[in-house]
C-alpha cells in the first residue's frame, strides 16, 4: 500500500475518535514539555553558576602561603607568612603565558568617615586587579601605578561600602579613615552583587598593596598572589611553572606555599548543577514513558475495536506487514504530534517560569531534538506490540468478530 | 471450459477445542469456468469451512486444492493473501464494508493491496467502472450508512470484481436482505455469470439456490448431492412477478 494512503487512513482513524486521540497524545505532550522545561531550567541554573564563577575573573591561578607549624601547633591553611612581593615580581618576570600578577593583602578593619563607621574587607592590590577580576570603576577612577609605587593613601570602594559610609552623597574625592590613617576615595567600583557562595562582593575597599603592607598590615608578607593566565589551556603549565619557580626560590626547603587553580572551583560548582539537570530531566523522562504506555493502551483498544476492519483488509489481500505498518504509523503520528505540541508547551512553560520567577532559563536545541526523537521512538516502541497483534490476526476470526 | 477449481479429497480438522472437530471429511469437487454453484447444508455441515478453504482464507489439513491449475494447498500466509487479492472476489453476508469510507474507496481497497502499483486515476477509473457494473456509479461518494442493504451488498460485489477475479465467492449473500432485494442481488449475480464469471455461493434458502445452475448439498463434512438445476429461476422474470404483485396489492387495497 502506498505511503500516502497509509497516512490518509491513519489520520482518518485518529480523527474518528478525535477526543481520544487528543487525550492519548496529552500524555506525550506533558512528558515532552516536562523534559524540555526541566532541562531548560537546569541549564539556566548551570549557566548562572558559570557566569557567577566567570565574574570572579578568567583563567585565574592563586598562590597561597603554606601552613605554619610551631611547637607542634599546626596553623592551618595559609597561616605561614612566607610569600613576598619579590615572589610576585619573579612570577611576573619569569613565567611565560602570564598576563598579569597582583600581590594581594587582605584584612578586615573598621572604616570611618562622615560620622559613620563600617567594618569591611581592606584589600591591597596592584592596578591590574580590576582587569584580572573583570571589574571596573563606575565613578571616579582607579589608583595609578605611581600610587602603588609611592604607597599613596588612596582607595577605591565597593558599592556597599559607599552606601554605608557615604549615603546620599558622592564619595569620590571624600576622605575616610582606616586605623586612623586618612585615605582619599578615588572611585567607586561597579556593583558585582553576591557571589556563588553568598558573599557580598561589593563590601570591599581596595588600596595599593604597597600602602597596605606599609600602613595597614605593617608586615612584610603577602596574603596571596593573584595570577592571570593567557588562556585556559595554559593553566596547568603555568601552575606547574609557578610551583617550580617558587620551589627554586626557596633553595630546596620544604614547600611553604600552595598553588590553586580556579578551574577546580568552577568544575565542582557546575558539576552540582549538572547533576541537578540530569535528575530533573530523568524525572520528566519517566512521565514520557508513562505517556508511551498510554499510547500502547489506546492502540490495543483500537486494534480490538477495529478487528473487523482488519479482517476485511486481510480478506481482500492485505499482508500482515500492511496492517502492521498501518497501526505503527498511527502510533507514530500520535506520538510525534504529541511531541511537537509538547515542544511548544515546554518552551512556553520555560519562558513563563523565567518571567514569573525571574529564573534564568536556557532552552537547548538538543533537549528539543532529543525529546521529539524520543517521543517518535516511543511511538514505534509502544505501537509495535498492538500493531503486531493486529497483523497476526486470523482473517476468518477477525471477520467473525462482533 | 477447463476446471477453475479442483478439490481432491480435502479434509479440514480443527484442533483448537478439547475434541478435534472434523469439519470437512474428504471433499472432491471440480468447478469449471462459467459455472454458478450453490452450496447448501444445515448449520455445522461444513459448508462455511469449505467456503473458507475455497477462498484461501484457510488451509486444508489434508488434500489438494488446485486453483486455476496451480496447487495452493501449501502456500504461506502472504502468498494466500496475494491469491485472494488477485484471483478471488468475496461477498459476505454482513457486507463487510468499511464504515466512514465512501463506496468508491471501499471498492478501491483490493487495488491498494495489490503487488502492482496503479496510478490514482487508474484506481479511481476502475472503481467507477466496477460500480457501474452493479449499477451504482451514481452512489460512488456515498457512505455505507447512506445506502440500503441491497446497495451495500452491490458495493461489496463491485469490490469483489475490481481485480477481475477468476472466481467470485459469496457466503450467504442474501442472508441479511429481504426477499425482493435478494432477488435483485441474484439478478446481479446472474448477469455477471452470463458475462462469463464463475460464481460459488453458500446459501441455506432453497429458492435462492434455484437461481444457480448447479446445487451441492453438504452433510457432516461430505458432499451428499451434486445436481444440475432443472427448473432454474430467472431473476428478471421473478422481479417482474414481484412488481406485478405489488402493483396488484395496491390496486386491490
Amino acid at each position: 500500500m502506498r505511503f500516502m494512503n497509509i497516512i490518509k487512513v491513519a489520520l482518518r482513524a485518529l480523527r474518528r475518535s478525535a477526543m481520544r486521540s487528543v487525550l492519548t497524545a496529552l500524555g506525550i505532550i506533558i512528558g515532552v514539555a516536562a523534559v524540555i522545561a526541566m532541562v531548560s531550567i537546569g541549564n539556566g541554573a548551570k549557566s548562572q553558576v558559570e557566569a557567577s564563577i566567570a565574574s570572579l575573573g578568567q583563567n585565574i591561578i592563586s598562590v597561597f602561603p603554606g601552613n605554619f607549624t610551631t611547637g607542634g601547633v599546626r596553623g592551618g591553611f595559609g597561616s605561614a607568612s612566607t610569600l613576598t612581593v619579590e615572589d610576585a615580581q619573579a612570577i611576573s618576570r619569569e613565567v611565560s603565558g602570564v598576563v598579569a600578577v597582583s600581590p594581594e593583602m587582605n584584612d578586615r578593619s573598621q572604616v570611618l568617615a562622615n560620622g559613620l563607621n563600617w567594618n569591611t574587607q581592606i584589600r591591597g592590590e596592584d592596578v591590574t586587579y580590576l582587569d584580572i577580576r573583570l571589574w571596573s570603576v563606575t565613578d571616579g577612577e582607579m589608583f595609578s601605578e605611581a600610587d602603588v609605587r609611592n604607597a599613596t593613601k588612596v582607595c577605591v570602594i565597593g558599592k556597599s561600602v559607599a552606601n554605608q559610609i557615604f549615603p546620599n552623597m558622592d564619595p569620590v574625592g571624600q576622605s575616610l579613615r582606616i586605623r586612623n590613617i586618612p585615605f582619599k576615595v578615588l572611585g567607586v567600583l561597579a556593583s558585582k552583587g553576591f557571589n556563588y557562595f553568598g558573599q557580598d562582593q561589593d563590601d570591599v575597599l581596595v588600596i595599593p598593596y604597597t600602602s597596605h603592607l606599609k600602613r595597614i598590615a605593617r608586615r612584610p608578607n603577602l596574603n596571596s598572589i593573584l595570577i592571570q593566565a593567557q588562556s585556559p589551556e595554559l593553566m596547568a603549565k603555568i601552575q606547574q611553572d609557578v610551583t617550580d619557580l617558587l620551589q627554586q626560590r626557596r633553595n630546596g626547603r620544604e614547600p611553604d606555599f600552595t598553588v590553586r587553580n580556579q578551574q577546580e572551583l568552577a568544575e565542582a560548582a557546575t558539576a552540582t548543577t549538572k547533576t541537578m539537570t540530569v535528575l530533573l530531566g530523568a524525572i520528566a523522562g519517566v512521565s514520557l514513558i508513562v505517556g508511551g504506555i498510554g499510547i500502547m493502551n489506546i492502540m490495543l483498544v483500537s486494534v480490538t475495536e477495529r478487528t473487523r476492519e482488519i479482517g476485511i483488509r486481510l480478506a481482500v489481500g492485505a499482508h500482515g506487514r500492511d496492517v502492521l505498518t498501518q497501526f505503527l504509523v498511527e502510533a507514530i503520528i500520535l506520538s510525534s504530534m504529541g511531541g511537537a505540541l509538547g515542544v511548544l508547551l515546554g518552551v512556553g512553560a520555560s519562558e513563563l517560569v523565567s518571567k514569573l520567577n525571574g529564573w534564568p532559563v536556557l532552552v537547548s536545541t538538543s533537549a528539543i531534538v532529543g525529546a521529539v526523537a524520543f517521543s517518535a521512538a516511543i511511538g514505534v516502541f509502544f505501537g509495535f506490540y498492538p500493531a503486531r497483534k493486529a497483523a497476526q490476526l486470523d482473517p476468518i476470526e477477525a471477520l467473525r468478530y462482533e | 471450459m477447463p476446471a477453475v477449481v479442483q478439490l481432491k479429497d480435502i479434509h479440514k480438522t480443527y484442533d483448537s477445542g478439547e475434541v478435534p472437530v472434523h469439519a470437512v471429511r474428504g471433499v472432491t469437487l471440480d468447478i469449471a469456468g462459467g459455472e454458478f454453484v450453490a452450496v447448501m447444508g444445515a448449520s455445522g455441515s461444513g459448508k462455511s469451512t469449505l467456503m473458507n478453504l475455497l477462498g484461501c482464507l484457510d488451509r486444508p489439513t489434508k488434500g489438494r486444492y488446485l486453483l486455476g491449475g496451480t496447487d495452493v494447498s501449501g502456500l504461506d500466509r502472504n502468498q494466500l493473501a496475494d491469491l485472494r487479492n488477485q484471483k478471488l472476489g468475496f461477498v459476505f453476508q454482513g457486507f463487510n464494508l468499511l464504515s466512514r469510507t465512501t463506496a468508491r474507496e471501499n471498492v478501491e481497497l483490493p487495488m491498494l493491496y495489490g503487488q502492482r502499483r496503479f496510478s490514482s486515476k487508474e484506481i479511481r477509473d476502475r472503481a467507477l467502472h466496477s460500480l457501474d457494473i452493479v449499477g451504482l456509479s451514481n452512489r460512488a461518494d456515498h457512505f455505507p450508512s447512506q445506502l440500503s442493504g441491497g446497495q451495500q451488498q452491490r458495493v461489496a460485489i463491485a469490490r469483489a470484481l475490481i481485480n477481475d477475479p477468476q472466481i467470485l465467492l459469496a457466503d450467504e449473500p442474501t442472508g441479511n436482505l429481504d426477499s425482493k432485494t435478494a432477488v435483485e442481488i441474484m439478478g446481479v449475480f446472474q448477469k455477471l455469470n452470463e458475462q462469463g464469471i464463475t460464481l460459488v455461493m453458500v446459501t441455506h434458502e432453497l429458492d435462492i439456490a434455484h437461481y444457480c445452475k448447479r446445487n451441492l448439498i453438504m452433510r457432516d463434512g461430505r458432499l451428499v448431492s451434486d445436481t444440475a438445476v432443472s427448473d432454474r429461476l430467472i431473476a428478471t422474470v421473478e422481479m417482474q412477478k414481484i412488481l406485478a404483485a405489488e402493483a396488484a396489492a395496491k390496486l386491490t387495497a
